[in-house]
């Protein structure tokens, strides 16, 4: 038994092993040193872990759609970020249009209903097109093929939009009634905060229920598992492979409006980043498994938000919050280094072998 | 007029033929056998019947009406249900919900309903296990679970490749009396075997197919006294 578990360890495990081992040691030591300077008091944590749901709450809703694609279509859409783009972007003008003639101080909540359907209607549509425009096309092509044209598709959905909406940073108009905070078991909780963790929280129940235990969710369940087999039930494969993709679409457009709740601006380069770190967090819970992806989102926007402070800041980096992203990074080789499936891969290992 | 007709196909994989002008009938409630051996093109066969391969050359008809060109989800709602080689069942979804895919196309909760408890009823060891993950299932429960799954929209008629495969002999024979009961209830079946002594024994008429060619067709009664068949494909020297 340990002698079978000797020989199948390489060369490379042990480095890797050791450079993950590395990594924690810091994260360890980082985290104890920042705990026993004390400079980050109670409120500050409190803070850190609700903006770090909020965004990573986001990062979930992006991240199912990288994971729902990849369960169909064993690919990476990376024009996904510009799927997210692609509504808020558009919202905005809707959203400046009801900020000037004062519906959106008047009427703020059926404002946001419109600035929701604008978003997801657009994202949707683009995720829809670009799947039938780009993808389909490429079914059945070396994998390769495909990951190119999504990188392709990318820029080509980033320049149609800076074409469309020019390249400036458009601020959204500020929604008062989300503006200041309430009190919540004695926490003071920004109240646009709590929209964004509560509405990310509702679309996720609905989009899980829905593929858990719709006729049409089951069929997206089935292709993703054999194409053939669900052709032979009479399922219409190409048609699921659609609603994939606007599933996908509809979540990936309410992020964005989400995102821009949050953060308050929008541009056409908005979809890069956040497309990234949605990945990651699709890969850190397993890609091809939703609930995984969900999870990854929520773990990664916390570690980014709580990470710096805890992690870096007792190792005397100056200034840690610069680092977030590598920090998110950093995770990604953890997870890989140590269970190379993600959180929640096991699943789709049972399912390969 | 024959339930199906397979008119003069050839098939290709790329550039290689694969099936060369086969013709075979099926009338209405029979059991016809296909038998041959490894690569004879027997799947190949019912996968042009079912759409996930489309002939060169060649029409299929079903009730007359030529089915050749649609797809294969839509094969299935003109009653042709293939149960595929290697049973295929989705091993992450639960037996219930393999049931109700295999129910996809027919929009009424009350017969899918009852077309669960039919299968049910030939299978009681799914009904206990129906809300197991199918991919834990054994593999005589996964080829239960195939064939009920097939049956969940009353297939007129019923392509099932070597479901025998790979099991043990008292499954073999649980397999068979239900391909024979589900015959006496009125289903027409398309049956691809390897072990051709069961599979004579069950049909009405059989196919033999070697290469891509039809090389014989007759009665189940002939098939078996005939000696190229008794030595190819029942192991008789
Ligand atoms: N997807 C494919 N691509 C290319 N060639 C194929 C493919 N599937 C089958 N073939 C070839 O077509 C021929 C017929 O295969 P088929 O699967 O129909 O045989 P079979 O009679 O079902 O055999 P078995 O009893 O082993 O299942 C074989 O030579 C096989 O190699
Ligand atoms: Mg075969």
């Amino acid at each position: 038994m340990f002698q079978r578990w000797k020989d199948s360890i390489t060369p490379t495990d042990i480095v890797m092993w050791m450079i993950g081992g590395s990594m924690l040691l810091m994260i360890v030591w980082g985290s104890v040193a920042t705990l026993v300077e004390g400079k980050y008091t109670g409120r500050h944590w409190v803070d850190f872990v609700i903006f770090g749901l909020a965004q990573g709450s986001i990062y979930a809703l992006i991240a199912t759609g990288y994971t729902m694609v990849y369960g169909v279509l064993r690919m990476i859409n990376f024009a996904h970020g510009e799927v997210f783009m692609s509504g808020p972007f558009t919202a905005y003008y809707a959203a400046a249009a009801m900020y000037r003639t004062d519906f959106l101080d008047n009427h703020p909540f059926m404002a946001l209903m419109v600035i929701f359907l604008v978003a997801m209607s657009v994202s949707t549509t683009i995720a829809f097109f670009l799947e039938k425009v780009a993808y389909r096309p490429l079914r059945g092509a070396p994998r390769l093929i495909p990951l190119i044209t999504a990188i392709g598709a990318s820029f080509f959905l980033q320049y149609l939009f800076r074409g469309l909406y020019g390249s400036g940073v458009q601020a959204y108009p500020v929604i008062k009634v989300l503006e200041g905070q309430w009190m919540i078991f004695g926490i003071r909780i920004l109240k646009f905060q709590v929209v964004v963790i509560l509405a990310a929280i509702l679309l996720m129940v609905g989009l899980y229920s829905f593929i858990m235990l719709t006729r049409v969710g089951k069929a997206i369940r089935a292709v993703s598992e054999d194409k053939e087999a669900s052709a032979l039930m009479g399922i219409n494969v190409d048609g699921m492979i659609s609603t994939t993709f606007v599933i996908g679409g509809m979540a990936a457009g309410a992020a964005g409006v989400l995102y821009a709740l949050m953060f308050k601006q929008v541009h056409f380069f908005m979809g890069f980043i956040p497309g990234i770190k949605a990945f990651t967090a699709a890969v850190l819970g397993g890609i091809g498994n939703i609930p995984g992806a969900m999870l990854g989102g929520i773990f990664l926007g916390l570690i980014e938000s709580v990470g710096p402070s805890l992690f870096l800041d007792g190792l005397g980096i100056p200034a840690p919050y610069q680092l977030k992203d590598a920090i998110a990074f950093t995770m990604l080789v953890l997870v890989l280094i140590f269970r190379p499936t993600g959180i929640m891969g096991e699943r789709l290992a049972v399912k390969k072998a | 007029m024959a339930l199906l007709e397979v008119d003069n196909v050839h098939a290709y994989y790329g550039k290689i033929q694969a099936l060369k002008d086969i013709s075979i009938t099926v009338e209405k409630g029979e059991i016809v056998t296909l038998i041959g051996g490894n690569g004879a093109g027997k799947s190949t066969t019912l996968k042009t019947i079912s759409g996930l391969l489309r002939p060169k050359e060649g029409r299929i008809l079903l009730e007359g009406k030529d089915i050749t060109e649609l797809p294969a989800h839509q094969i299935v709602t003109t009653g042709v249900v293939q149960v595929p080689e290697g049973r295929r069942i989705f091993g992450q979804l639960t037996v219930t919900e393999n049931l109700d895919m295999g129910g996809f196309t027919c929009r009424n909760k009350k017969l899918i309903k009852e077309n669960i408890d039919r299968v049910f009823g030939l299978f009681p060891r799914l009904k206990e296990r129906s809300r197991q993950v199918a991919g834990t299932l054994s593999g005589g429960e996964q080829q239960m679970l195939a064939m009920g799954r097939a049956m969940m929209t009353d297939p007129k008629i019923l392509l099932l490749d070597e479901p025998s495969m790979g099991l043990a002999p008292v499954l073999v024979d649980l397999i068979f009396e239900t391909i024979q009961k589900l015959n006496d209830a009125g289903t027409t079946i398309l049956l691809v075997e390897q072990n051709a002594r069961m599979a004579l024994g069950i049909a009405n008429r059989g196919y033999v197919l070697q290469t891509g060619v039809i090389l014989l067709a007759d009665s189940s009664e002939n098939l078996n006294k005939n000696e190229m068949v008794r030595k190819a494909y029942m192991g008789e020297s």
